[in-house]
């Protein structure tokens, strides 16, 4: 869907994208993550035609970007940064004016698309108040509505939740999903690592321009071979799962084990309780910040550190509390919510 | 794309509140003449003022000369200004652009947008004018004055015709003496406006070559406002005979020319044809800058 080779652009001295060569394929929910400063505006008006390359290709939908831009665009719906409207006019007017400036926007399908839109971003029920009126929630909206407007193939958001309240957040994640599943490819740009992880099958990572990681999300996040398992009787834990466990704190133990399900049945043939099991993984987090090179041995565990000490602290033991959240969990589960998963003890 | 310029235009307070501030000047300066009696001495003040009490029909003449200096271009450039530079610093610019709305159409759109503002003003004043004209000061009177009334001394500078005397007792005369019928009139007026217009468009293209330059539509605007007081200043500097020919506002005055007997072709050929080189060569500008521009606001 979006391919780029070797694509830089310079700003005076400044090069704000360098050599990157991005790929998202048909379907994807891909994720381009990265601090800010580090190119991703630049990258995604690039994708648009708004800002012209210095070097490299830019394929968007089979066709050349710049130059065949026109054929393109009608296909994609986007956010640009901030979402941008005419202040005195109402929502639903800019809406209809957006789409009557370009092609492919049908009079005739006008109302329709302009009030389904915006029923799906839940702004269905706006009345002629202009947009000067809105909350940064509602402009939000309404941005998002103004991609939706000619059911796009591909959608290239550039921060789709700023100013969002979490409801919002959450409305909007569903409807990209939703989206989605009905065969529209998500691009979209994003600082917050929550956001991403919780929507995106494949991500990006832009590192002072340049594309630092790019890959499956599960894959990344695969699981590190250890087991965070929470029990009433860590004692008779430690003692059946001898040597397997690296660190405790209390009721919650780290244990090494590539196998959950064979834990798990050792655990249960000892008789001990347990009352969550949770496979870890490596966060988003860590693989960002990882790559990224800022800070990624701060994660690191020092090798020196004997295994399976009683009472040792944890390297995290103010980010490994007993999380009450983890008693509501099923048992080895794979499905932990983003913000609940662990950092990885390597 | 054209149709949304067109609607967008309309839908601006802006326009209709500065077409509004030109259509009361003319009313203004036309009761404090209708209540004093006291209209400027021939040859002073502002073109055509000086008849209006003996004929009130004249009015819309004297009204486009007295918004022509400083109100029409100020309104035009900041309408102009406004183009690009206004959309660029509301962030709508990146949207229509990702529409698509090819940058070339949106340049066209925004100088048809700027012209229709421009004539729809002119048409306002001319209209509203002739109405004031007309209840305020009356239609045609007899003129019991025999001495020349409109001289041709309120003529552009440069401009040597001999001039006649207004005759006594004429319903409506041209500058230059003879008499004219309503039809006549008529053109003539029509004639002007469409002169002041296309005067207005090299304004208009300066400002719009500027607005793609800017976020700030202020600036755009006042930098066209800046190239015409400077060529303003150049036009009556002596020293600067060479380029005067070649300067914006030098013929902006030469549609008083249609009202002379026969019509004074010569500034008024002149007068389009410079314009039309400011249009064409601004808008070639700003097609260039823009076209090639990275859109980063």
């Amino acid at each position: 869907m979006i391919t780029t080779r070797n694509l830089t652009k310079r700003f005076g001295n400044v090069e704000a994208v360098r050599e990157v060569s991005l790929d998202v394929r048909e379907g994807d929910r891909y994720g381009l993550l990265g601090p800010n400063g580090s190119g991703k505006s630049t990258l995604v008006r690039m994708l648009l035609g708004l800002v012209y390359a210095t070097s490299g290709e830019i394929s968007v939908l089979g066709h050349r970007v710049p130059n065949q831009a026109s054929r393109v665009l009608p296909e994609i719906g986007a956010l640009i940064e901030d979402p941008a409207a005419y202040p005195h006019l109402s929502g639903r007017r800019n809406l209809r004016l957006l789409d009557a400036a370009g092609p492919r926007g049908e009079r005739r399908t006008r109302r329709r698309r302009v009030d389904d839109a915006l029923e799906q971003v839940g702004l269905a029920g706006i009345d002629r108040r202009p947009v000067r009126a809105y909350s940064l929630g509602m402009r939000q909206r309404l941005g998002l509505a103004a991609a939706l407007v000619r059911r796009p193939r591909l959608l290239i958001l550039d921060e789709p939740t700023n100013g969002l309240d979490p409801r919002g957040i959450r409305d909007i994640r569903d409807l990209l999903v939703g989206l989605n599943d009905e065969g529209v490819t998500v691009f979209l740009s994003s600082h917050l690592l929550p956001e991403v992880s919780a929507l995106c099958t494949r991500i990006g990572v832009l590192d002072s321009g340049r594309l630092v990681l790019q890959d499956q999300l599960e894959s990344l996040e695969k699981p590190t071979g250890h087991v965070l398992i929470s029990t009433d009787d860590p004692e008779r834990a430690v003692a059946t799962l001898d040597g397997l466990v690296e660190h405790r704190d209390g009721p919650d133990l780290v244990v090494r084990a590539p196998d959950p399900a064979e834990l798990n049945a050792r655990l249960v043939h000892a008789g001990v309780r347990v009352r969550s099991l949770v496979v870890r993984r490596r966060s988003l987090e860590e693989i960002v910040l990882d790559v990224t090179g800022t800070g990624s041995d701060q994660f690191g565990v020092p090798a020196s550190e004997p295994r399976g000490t009683v009472k040792a602290p944890p390297p995290f033991a103010d980010e490994v509390p007993p999380d009450p959240a983890d008693a509501d969990l099923p048992a080895a589960t794979d499905t932990v919510p983003p913000g609940l998963r662990k950092p990885e003890i390597s | 794309m054209i149709t949304v310029e067109l609607f967008k235009l309309v839908r601006r307070v802006r326009t209709w509140f500065s077409v509004g501030l030109m259509c009361a000047l003319p009313l203004v300066v036309a009761i404090f003449i209708a209540v004093t009696h006291l209209s400027p001495p021939p040859g002073q003040g502002s073109a055509f003022l000086s008849a209006v009490l003996d004929n009130g029909q004249l009015y819309p003449a004297a009204a486009l000369a007295l918004v022509l200096p400083v109100f029409l271009p100020v309104a035009v450039a900041v309408v102009a200004g406004d183009s690009i530079a206004g959309e660029a610093a509301a962030g709508t610019l990146r949207y229509l652009l990702a529409r698509p709305v090819g940058r070339t159409r949106l340049l066209v759109a925004k100088l048809i947008s700027v012209t229709t503002f421009t004539l729809v003003a002119v048409i306002a004043i001319t209209v509203t004018s002739y109405a004031t004209g007309v209840l305020i000061l009356g239609p045609s009177r007899a003129s019991a004055v025999g001495t020349g009334g409109l001289g041709g001394s309120i003529a552009p500078g440069g401009n040597g015709l001999p001039t006649a005397g207004l005759q006594a007792g004429a319903a409506i005369t041209s500058l230059s003496g003879a008499p004219l019928t309503t039809l006549e009139l008529v053109e003539r007026v029509l004639g002007a406006m469409a002169f002041i217009t296309v005067s207005m468009l090299g304004v208009a293209a300066i400002a719009i070559f500027l607005s793609t330059f800017t976020d700030s539509a202020l600036g755009a605007a006042l930098g066209a406002l800046a190239a015409l007081v400077a060529s303003e200043v150049l036009v009556t500097l002596n020293a600067a005979s060479a380029v005067q020919p070649f300067l914006p506002t030098r013929y902006w005055l030469a549609w008083i020319d249609f009202f002379r007997q026969p019509i004074f072709w010569r500034d008024i050929q002149r007068g389009f044809a410079i314009q039309a080189v400011y249009v064409v060569v601004f808008l070639a500008a700003a097609w260039a800058n823009f076209a090639t521009r990275d859109i980063t606001t």
